[in-house]
């Protein structure tokens, strides 16, 4: 039904689409984890209570989250150039991902600590803890399991942005969707390239969940 | 086993919590002496803002006015690094225990460890020592969620003594449990006090729980501080309202009786081993009726009250109320007292 160059052609976008997918996810966490931790301390019944400074985060946070993705890629490509010297191929993609991506994850972060038990945190801190050893050995590994299942729902967002950015010519899967299925009217690989996607989906929201299972003590 | 050295000394202290609703005065001018190595009760009604105190003692919450000094120290003028350092020696435990649910046993022991510095070998030892000492060895490598509300209360009483505190703060530490695991967990408590010697500040709501281990006991109504003393002084004559309510629960439990002669017998835990009740009819060859008691014991000792119908003979009456004080109880007509 293939020939080699398409089985080629496809093998390469699903290299690219886990490329971008892991590459994004990495860095948005390594931005939204701390945004989504300051989001926690910083709230009013937070560590250390900073009206100004939640309100200001919060407000950034919506506006990024409320702007269509779609919207968000075109309107950074000049930092994306900026960065990467282009604004094509999966390389370039992942600069719209890590912005689109880390205010979603600092909410999804926000929300696993926010479970944490209050009086777990009373508790360290009638020992002494200070706000940081509170971050550290109390929300973070308290919400573990949580923070887990956040990270595969995260990761599997992401992969759908990554699919979208097939618009504007961002490689991986989703950009052979686009170009064979939706301009050149191939349905059988749109198919094909669907059906995986919807596998990588599958594949990281188990192993997810089963991470989250091993992580929790609670039971 | 007090010292008569206090411990912490609260000095007019008072705290307002500022809400959308505005400002709420939860704590007004409270002044108390913590001795060292008591078992010290704070008693009140839910409500009456006895958590908020004791969570001022070691200042998760800032007083609004005055000031705690623990171990002469004035926890107000210390910097926030040197409040850590003093809260390392003040153990807390509470009422949802409050375990760290993604730790084994010993590792929610060896947490505070971990936060004074401790090395890692020598927490886990002395983290063993203390499941030794609170009973739980076999349970070092379960999870919280694995255990009973007991076992759990244990853990966080041995958490909380892993860094030697000089106190033990407890906010309603048996409120969770059933009557068996309270008292296991009290004569846990009354234990550590006599052998390390360690004072314990009890919050509760439950006269029971001041009974059974309270030296001293301070009764909040009301936002204030409205008696102060031994648990036995408090029991046997309740000064205010708030006391009497704490005493008697069920309410004013003699006033359908007071038509007729009746006294009140106080037992102050020396004589009421003595069958004196029994000893008397023998003596006068008069019956009394028993109305109503409630007798008993207190920290080894033997408190309560009884209250009899005195025969109608006004002169056998007065007889036995003098044969009673002189076993050294106090006897009053209830007539004064309802």
């Amino acid at each position: 039904m293939f020939d080699p160059a398409i089985i080629e052609m496809i093998g390469k976008g699903f290299l690219e689409s886990l490329y971008m997918t892991l590459v994004s996810s990495s860095l948005a966490y390594l931005l939204g984890l701390p945004l989504g931790i300051i989001l926690v301390v910083t709230d009013k019944d937070g560590l250390k209570p900073c009206a100004w400074l939640n309100s200001v985060l919060g407000i950034i946070i919506n506006l990024l989250r409320s702007m269509p993705f779609l919207i968000l890629c075109i309107t950074v490509i000049p930092l994306t150039r900026f960065i990467t010297g282009t604004s094509l191929g999966p390389t370039a993609t992942i600069v719209p991902l890590v912005i689109g991506a880390a205010p979603f994850i600092a909410r999804m972060v926000e929300s696993s600590l926010k479970e944490v038990d209050k009086g777990v945190i009373e508790a360290a801190q009638s020992m002494g803890a200070s706000p940081f050893e509170v971050i550290w050995k109390v929300l973070l590994p308290e919400a573990r399991p949580s923070l887990i299942l956040g990270a595969a729902i995260s990761v599997t967002t992401i992969l759908g942005y990554s699919a979208m950015t097939g618009f504007v010519g961002g490689g991986g899967l989703g950009d052979i969707a686009i170009r064979y299925g939706y301009y050149r009217y191939q349905t059988d690989i749109m198919l094909v390239t669907v059906a995986l996607l919807v596998i990588i989906v599958q594949v990281l929201q188990e192993v997810g969940l089963r991470l989250a299972r091993l992580a929790d003590k609670r039971k | 086993m007090s010292t008569g050295t206090p411990l912490i000394q609260i000095r007019g202290l008072s705290k307002v919590f500022r809400t959308d609703a505005g400002e709420v005065s939860v704590l007004e001018d409270i002044d108390l002496d913590i001795m060292e190595g008591e078992i010290f009760g704070i008693i009140g009604m839910s409500g009456a803002g006895k958590s908020t105190l004791v969570r001022c003692l070691n200042f998760l919450e800032m007083p609004t006015m005055g000031t705690v000094y623990f171990d002469g120290q004035d926890l107000a003028t210390l910097s926030q690094k040197e409040l850590y350092k003093v809260r390392q020696s003040m153990g807390m435990i509470f009422q949802q225990f409050n375990l760290l649910m993604q730790r084994n046993v010993l590792k929610n022991v060896c947490f505070p460890l971990e936060i004074a510095g401790v090395r890692k070998t020598e927490a886990e030892a002395r983290a063993l020592e203390l499941l030794e000492l609170v009973g739980l060895s076999d349970k070092a490598s379960a999870y919280p969620s694995q255990l009973s509300g007991g076992q759990k209360q244990r853990v966080a009483i041995a958490r909380a003594l892993a860094n030697n505190p000089k106190v033990i703060l407890c906010d309603e530490a048996t409120s969770a449990l059933d009557p068996a695991t309270t008292k296991g967990i009290l004569a846990l408590l009354k234990d550590i006090n006599r052998r390390l010697g360690i004072t314990i500040v009890i919050i509760t709501h439950e006269m029971s729980v001041v009974e059974e281990i309270c030296q001293r006991v301070a009764i909040i109504d009301n936002r204030r501080i409205a008696e102060v003393g031994y648990v036995q002084d408090i029991f046997t004559r309740p000064a205010t309202e708030a006391a009497r309510r704490l005493v008697f629960p069920e309410g004013e439990r003699v006033d359908h009786f007071t038509s007729s002669r009746c006294c009140r017998i106080v037992f102050n835990g020396s004589s009421s081993f003595e069958p004196v009740i029994a000893n008397m009819v023998l003596e006068f060859r008069q019956t009394v009726n028993i109305i109503f008691a409630d007798t008993r014991n207190i920290d080894g000792k033997a408190f309560g009250q009884i209250v009899i119908q005195l025969p109608e003979d006004k002169l056998t009456g007065e007889k036995m109320m003098a044969y009673l004080r002189n076993r050294g109880l106090t006897v009053e007509e209830v007539r004064d007292f309802v």
